[in-house]
């Protein structure tokens, strides 16, 4: 559980029309997504069925939901099976801040936030620092990564001045952990400097996500496009790029494309 | 517009307007240069549609007479975009998509999956043990059919015909049963979020038991056939090297990592699905070869023989789907005249005497369930190594973004360091012991 300070009120601050605000009821456990008022916006989502460009005649479009990912957490971290008390995630965390120190580094500067969500430990990098990090998690004996299984992205439109985030899986197979860097740039600067000289497996990987996103990873020896053609325009894994798609005929009914069906956002 | 001349580009004025001629000049010297120089230095692409490279995959070869000084992949040539549509799925529906990106490891990328959408619904510990020890069934009989293949167009490749039938012939009796307990070959879509899509039919265990017990015996006819074989051995043994080092620092995970030595396995080293209380070993050779991972497969298969005999005697009769009626599909499924569907008595249900059954089966096939805000890593160890699932929901009813990191996508970057320095011939013997499926690495 995050800070107490940001909600965890129940129902008594609602402001619904029934005094209940349901996004803020933390209690409403029938009430799948809610987080109340904790945890970090990315964005929201209005109205049902997809209707988004006015129009709407369902009586939804007055739908708003919040939509909130898991908020930095406070010590201790715990760990798989540590049920809340010391685990391996404050030893990894102790290791890493310990380790940035030594290199005259400020662990504040480097680790933005650290969440800990589904027993998964994430640290969040301020871009700068990640080569940095990634050496040093690989290199230190008491942390020793070494695998990196690749990194991936995701797009937050709503998300503003960090609408990219690339996220790399490391694995340390001496100790058996498992953690998770979290990086993010703005769509107006995607930079992220390249961990291919730390991990060299991660040169197709940044490829990839360069090539679905347009993250550029600064560094890489080769950042060209992997899997679309070389001269092809646009990011398609971006939330602005369309699926595309034609509609097709079944059983004598049309099919929208999958892009313009009825959607429940 | 002033036109500007250049020695090896005369221009000349059109209609359209100026148009440049862009002559000989230095493609001759280019050219004699070319011929003058005494090495065979030339550069092969093979492929993307060649017999011998594992579907669409495109190997861009510099060679030297019969040497190979430089190796590069050229892929995309599959890429279907998966991971996109799948944001444009709901989250079960998400299972018909996933079940095709490596084709040949089908019940390997449902698991993962599903994992990865359970651990982001907190539903992990709710999932029946039933559901859990098929699953385990299912993906350890998977393994069997993927190394089968693997040995058998390995094989192939290097002229070895007889090896590519057996192979395929014993590929046939797992199809066999993916057939009776799924309805499908391939493509199966069986395993979804919270469980199965139905229990076993009737006869599967039997014909499990059945195949297990001829699996045992056709296994030693590939140790005759190649174990020992010296033709065999010649062209497997020391080809392909690839050492720890080089594994990790190109993340090589699988057999390509065992076959280092390191006996790494997320089944021991990060169990899922109960695999901590089976029983069985995870075999390792030191060659660093081709020849060690062709070795290595076999004994994996013979592990998974006896995982899946384990699995056949805890199944104990119980449900197949998580109990929570938000998330488990409405109804029975029952084989009808035009295929699997909804069974006629659930259709007579919902129809006929409960409204409130039809609105809740329209909803929840329609429009899915929700999924809590947040991320998932899951990963399982595929036939070529970790399989890993990253998931991200924005708290509705489809993916906000899957991510898959293919073991055969990783892996692949391993053949330029398999292959430079090798003989040309050498390089399929290589890329074969990756193991590389297409529709895996280009998803």
């Amino acid at each position: 559980m995050s800070d107490p300070k940001n909600g965890a009120n129940g129902p008594k601050n609602g402001t619904g029309a029934n005094g209940v605000n349901p996004d803020k009821d933390l209690n409403a456990q029938n009430l799948p997504g809610q987080r109340g008022d904790q945890g970090e916006i990315i964005g929201t989502r209005r109205g049902m069925f997809g209707a988004n460009n006015g129009g709407d005649t369902s009586g939804y479009g007055g739908l708003v939901r919040t939509v909130r990912l898991p908020g930095a957490t406070s010590r201790p971290y715990g760990g798989p099976g540590a049920g809340g008390a010391y685990g391996y995630f404050d030893e990894v965390a102790d290791e890493l801040e310990g380790a940035l120190e030594e290199q005259g580094l400020l662990p504040e500067n480097v680790i933005e936030k650290t969440v800990v969500d589904r027993d998964e430990l994430t640290f969040h990098i301020a871009r700068e620092y990640l080569p940095v990090v990634a050496k040093t998690l690989r290199d230190d004996p008491a942390l020793r990564f070494e695998l990196c299984t690749g990194v991936s992205a995701v797009h937050f439109p709503g998300d503003k001045g960090r609408e990219l985030h690339a996220v790399y899986h490391l694995r340390s197979i001496t100790h058996t952990r498992l953690i998770r860097l979290e990086v993010s740039a703005p769509d107006a600067d995607p930079h992220i400097p390249s961990v291919v000289s730390v991990y060299p497996t991660n040169d197709w990987h940044e490829r990839e996500v360069y090539d679905f996103f347009g993250l550029i990873f600064d560094g890489h020896p080769a950042l060209t496009r992997i899997m679309m053609p070389d001269d092809w325009q646009g990011f398609p894994q971006r939330k602005d790029y369309p699926l595309g798609g034609i509609p097709v005929e079944y059983k004598g009914a049309q099919i929208p494309a999958p892009d313009q069906r009825r959607s429940y956002s | 517009m002033s036109t500007s001349s250049t020695s090896h580009a005369t221009p000349r004025e059109t209609t359209e307007g100026t148009v440049y001629t862009v002559t000989g000049g230095d493609w001759d010297e280019v050219v004699e240069a070319a011929a003058k120089a005494d090495d065979e230095r030339i550069v092969v692409n093979m492929g993307p549609q060649h017999p011998s490279t594992h579907g669409v995959l495109r190997l861009i070869l510099e060679i030297d007479g019969e040497t190979v000084t430089e190796a590069r992949c050229g892929i995309g040539y599959l890429h279907t975009g998966i991971e996109k549509n799948l944001e444009y799925r709901t989250w079960t529906q998400g299972t018909t998509f996933v079940t095709r990106m490596d084709y040949l490891t089908p019940f390997f990328n449902e698991t993962a999956y599903c994992l990865a959408v359970e651990k982001l619904l907190g539903i992990q510990d709710d999932i029946p043990d039933r559901a859990t020890i098929i699953r385990v069934l299912l993906m350890e009989l998977n393994r069997l059919s993927s190394h089968l293949v693997c040995i058998a167009t390995g094989g192939m490749e290097l002229g070895a015909t007889t090896i590519m039938i057996y192979g395929f012939r014993d590929r046939e009796l797992v199809l066999d049963i993916y057939e009776l307990i799924t309805g499908l070959r391939m493509n199966h879509a069986f395993i979804r979020p919270g469980g199965l899509a139905q229990d076993l039919p009737p006869g599967a265990v039997d014909q499990v038991r059945a195949f297990v017990k001829k699996m045992r015996k056709n296994l030693t006819e590939y140790d005759k056939l190649a174990t020992g074989n010296p033709v065999f051995k010649g062209r497997m043994q020391g080809i392909g090297h690839l050492d720890l080092s080089g594994c990790l620092a190109t993340g090589a995970t699988g057999p390509v990592l065992r076959s280092a030595g390191l006996p790494h396995d997320l089944r021991k080293s990060d169990p899922y699905c109960g695999y901590e209380t089976y029983d069985f070993e995870v075999p390792t050779t030191d060659t660093c070869d081709a020849y060690g991972r062709f070795l290595l497969r076999l004994e994996e298969m013979r592990q998974s023989l006896r995982i899946v005999e384990q699995c056949l005697d805890r199944l104990e009769p119980g449900p197949v789907m998580v109990g929570d009626k938000k998330i488990a599909w409405p109804a029975q499924l029952a084989l009808g005249p035009d295929g699997l569907g909804n069974s006629l008595d659930h259709i007579k249900k919902i129809m006929g005497t409960s409204m409130e059954a039809l609105i809740h089966h329209f909803k929840l096939v329609t429009e899915g369930f929700r999924v809590p805000p947040g991320q998932a890593y899951v990963a399982v160890e595929s036939p070529k190594g970790e399989l890993g699932v990253h998931a991200v929901s924005d708290g509705g009813t489809r993916p906000y973004r899957v991510h898959f990191r293919d073991p055969s996508f990783t892996n692949l970057q391993a053949m330029a360091a398999m292959c430079e320095g090798g003989q040309v011939a050498d390089v399929i013997v290589a890329v074969a012991s990756i193991d590389p499926v297409m529709g895996g690495v280009d998803r």
